[in-house]
């Protein structure tokens, strides 16, 4: 993933470099949609790509990436947007975990159990399950989260993942504690003498992750951005101006939970099962760190945000691990450590730098273009909107 | 019917105890608009402070003291240090700032002491005594109730019947109207905060040694049950907090009792659910909002 970070900022310059050319008429520019569309199918090729010089191991790591992607970009989503903080995305993630382990053992279990064509009918049917389970809890928590203000909504979520162990315990067809295993998904008969099966569940993860990601940005430049910032500017305002902000705060919660509940499912495909013991509050908070470090609102800063949350911990107990600590010392470090930094980076972020590595990344794009097309390249795609209008 | 009421008692004293640490929210809440989120791991960190004092005197009266000092000077430290600079206008900031000081202290608790479980023994018997053929509440459980009743009554005494309890209240409710009265308000800020630091502090400590065991997650769960509390009460009232401690008490211990430990925190989670959706201010809220 750190390879692909570059690969961002250059990919918009590419764009930036589209937009430059001489434009004969108005027809000739893409509209926003269609420039959304060619920047994801770009950086989707270009994630594809870098996962051929990446090793096994990294194409695993890129993979659960890209899943803890999905969750960050929702989060962001709805926290930069509207305002609502939720403390339970883990929650959601484990619920789109679940829809597909349940949906992909039925088919299993109903004949569908070859590799091959049926591995990937298996693994669609299972996808279509996790929307299906993550936006019927999403839609639930939406529903009371437009009732709900401030510190309410965050509690009633934390509470969720603190019974969320509970809730699989007592429901014997989430397996318990253990929770559910799901088949191996192999590599396609076609692709088995090119890749071997982590970059095949690179692919899967990356090619989601599209799938996940990209509405969230059509939302987020379109009218319905508008209307969340409306909201969370104010709301009584919003009214006024014929906006629902319950409605609004609904569906912002709704896609946040269905991009969540994706990347719920890329992770039970990639570890082959899904339990409790993952999605903790640990966890959660993990993905609010992501959210707030990488930028609140930046889909961009998700993504560098849920690299740093992914890789860090590794990098922890790597360096460690080299550094030859003694092994009482070394068991306590583990996760602690990376847990310490994440949150002395979540005060720092918040009370010193807000806009985190977005904001900062900005900064650093807008200074020498000022005097060129400067709007068109804006990450923001909605400050351009009059301009294109 | 026997075992009703053992639950009924155990339940009514472990109330109280939650009821306590939602006070230390209310108390937090009146005076900055803000949950304090890192309450639980402030008051493992006093906790933890109260374990060391403990082993080293040996006294479990100093490793309470401790408990109640370092609680009250951690918040302090976290109002002037942390909160104070967070900005105003969205509760946001001010929640994420708290998160993160939830992942430092926990996991430096964590580094330090490692994960295991500390046993912590408490200051009297935890054998129930038995009326009538009936087991009842233990001299540890009645020596809860008495230190959680005396504690409620001391804060309501020090909020309505005090001058330092009417200017409490008024540089929460009015901040620029009580500096212009003479009310150094950042000072009371920072001694509500060091007050509801202590007296989570106690209620974490005097779950500690019979429920919660002794590690950096500890009051995790004690925080969910308070903030249920505080949600069933309303952020805005004691009265709320203390009516709210006992029904949840008594509920999670009827449903331990009953269904099984295990169903206990989606019973929580359910009551919190249907309060939020019923009433979303909580049921003692005051229906005109304070603008504060």
């Amino acid at each position: 993933m750190t390879a692909t970070r570059p690969a961002t900022a250059q990919e918009t310059e590419e764009t930036a470099v589209r937009d430059d050319r001489p434009a004969p008429g108005p027809a000739r520019r893409l509209t926003r949609t269609q420039r959304i569309l060619v920047r994801a199918a770009v950086l989707t090729l270009l994630a594809v790509a870098v996962t051929f010089v990446l090793d096994p191991y990294r194409n695993y790591q890129l993979a659960v990436v890209a899943a803890t992607f999905c969750a960050t970009a929702g989060l962001t989503l709805l926290v930069g947007l509207t305002g609502q903080l939720s403390l339970g995305h883990a929650v959601l993630m484990a619920a789109g975990g679940y829809g597909y382990a349940l949906t992909v053992n039925a088919a299993a279990g109903a004949g569908l159990d070859g590799d091959g064509g049926a591995s990937l009918a298996r693994v669609v049917l299972g996808l279509a399950g996790a929307v299906v389970v993550s936006g019927a809890v999403g839609g639930l928590l939406g529903l009371a989260g437009a009732r709900l203000r401030g510190p309410y909504l965050a509690g009633l979520t934390l509470a969720m993942v603190v019974a969320l162990p509970a809730l699989t315990a007592q429901v014997p067809a989430l397996g318990g504690d253990q929770g559910l295993a799901v088949p191996f998904e192999g590599v396609p008969e076609a692709l088995s003498r090119l890749i071997v099966v982590e970059q095949w569940h690179a692919w899967v993860a990356i090619v989601v992750a599209a799938v996940a990601v990209t509405p969230l940005a059509l939302l987020r430049s379109g009218r319905a951005g508008l209307r969340m910032r409306a909201v969370h500017g104010d709301e009584t305002a919003a009214r006024l101006s014929g906006v629902s902000p319950a409605r609004v705060k609904v569906g912002a919660f709704v896609a946040s939970s269905l991009a969540a509940g994706l990347g719920g499912a890329l992770l039970c495909l990639v570890t082959q099962s899904v339990g409790p013991g993952h999605y903790d509050l640990a966890f959660s908070l993990l993905l609010v760190v992501a959210a707030v470090v990488g930028g609140l609102g930046s889909l961009g800063g998700a993504a560098a945000g849920a690299a740093l949350v992914v890789l860090l911990p590794w990098l922890v107990d790597t360096v460690t691990a080299a550094v030859g600590v003694p092994a009482d010392l070394e068991q306590r470090l583990s996760g602690n450590l990376a847990v310490l930094v994440f949150g002395a980076l979540l005060i720092v972020v918040t009370l010193v730098w807000p806009g985190g590595l977005a904001r900062a990344a900005t900064r650093r794009r807008h200074r020498p273009r000022g005097r060129t097309d400067a709007p068109a390249a804006s990450p923001h795609p909605t400050a351009s909107q009059p301009l294109e209008r | 019917m026997d075992r009703l009421v053992f639950l009924l008692a155990t339940g009514f004293a472990r109330g109280l105890v939650i009821a306590l640490f939602a006070l230390s929210l209310v108390i937090v809440w009146r005076a900055a608009r803000l949950v304090n989120f890192a309450q639980a791991a402030v008051a493992t960190v006093a906790v933890f402070a109260a374990f060391a004092v403990t082993g080293a005197t040996g006294s479990f009266w100093a490793g309470l003291a401790a408990a109640l000092v370092a609680g009250a000077v951690l918040n302090a430290a976290v109002e002037r240090g942390l909160m104070r600079r967070v900005p105003s206008g969205s509760p946001l900031p001010g929640m994420i700032v708290a998160i993160g000081l939830v992942m430092v202290l926990q996991s430096a608790l964590g580094i330090a002491f490692g994960p295991r479980h500390r046993p912590m023994a408490a200051p009297f018997d935890e054998r129930p005594f038995v009326v009538g053929g009936v087991p009842l509440l233990s001299a540890y459980d009645l020596f809860v109730l008495v230190v959680a009743l005396a504690v409620v009554g001391l804060l309501a005494w020090l909020f309505n019947g005090t001058s330092l309890g009417l200017q409490l209240r008024a540089s929460a409710a009015a901040p620029e109207v009580s500096r212009l009265l003479g009310v150094r308000v950042p000072r009371m800020v920072t001694l509500g905060w060091a007050l509801s630091g202590a007296v989570a502090a106690l209620a974490a400590l005097l779950l500690v040694p019979t429920e919660l065991g002794l590690n950096a997650h500890s009051a995790d769960l004690l925080f969910v049950h308070a903030f249920t509390v505080a949600a069933l009460g309303g952020l805005d009232s004691p009265t709320g907090a203390l009516v709210g401690g006992v029904v949840v008490g008594v509920l999670v211990s009827l449903v331990t009792g009953y269904v099984g430990a295990g169903v206990a925190p989606l019973a929580v989670l359910a009551l919190l659910t249907l309060v939020l959706l019923v009433r979303p201010g909580g049921i003692f809220a005051a229906a005109q909002v304070r603008a504060a």
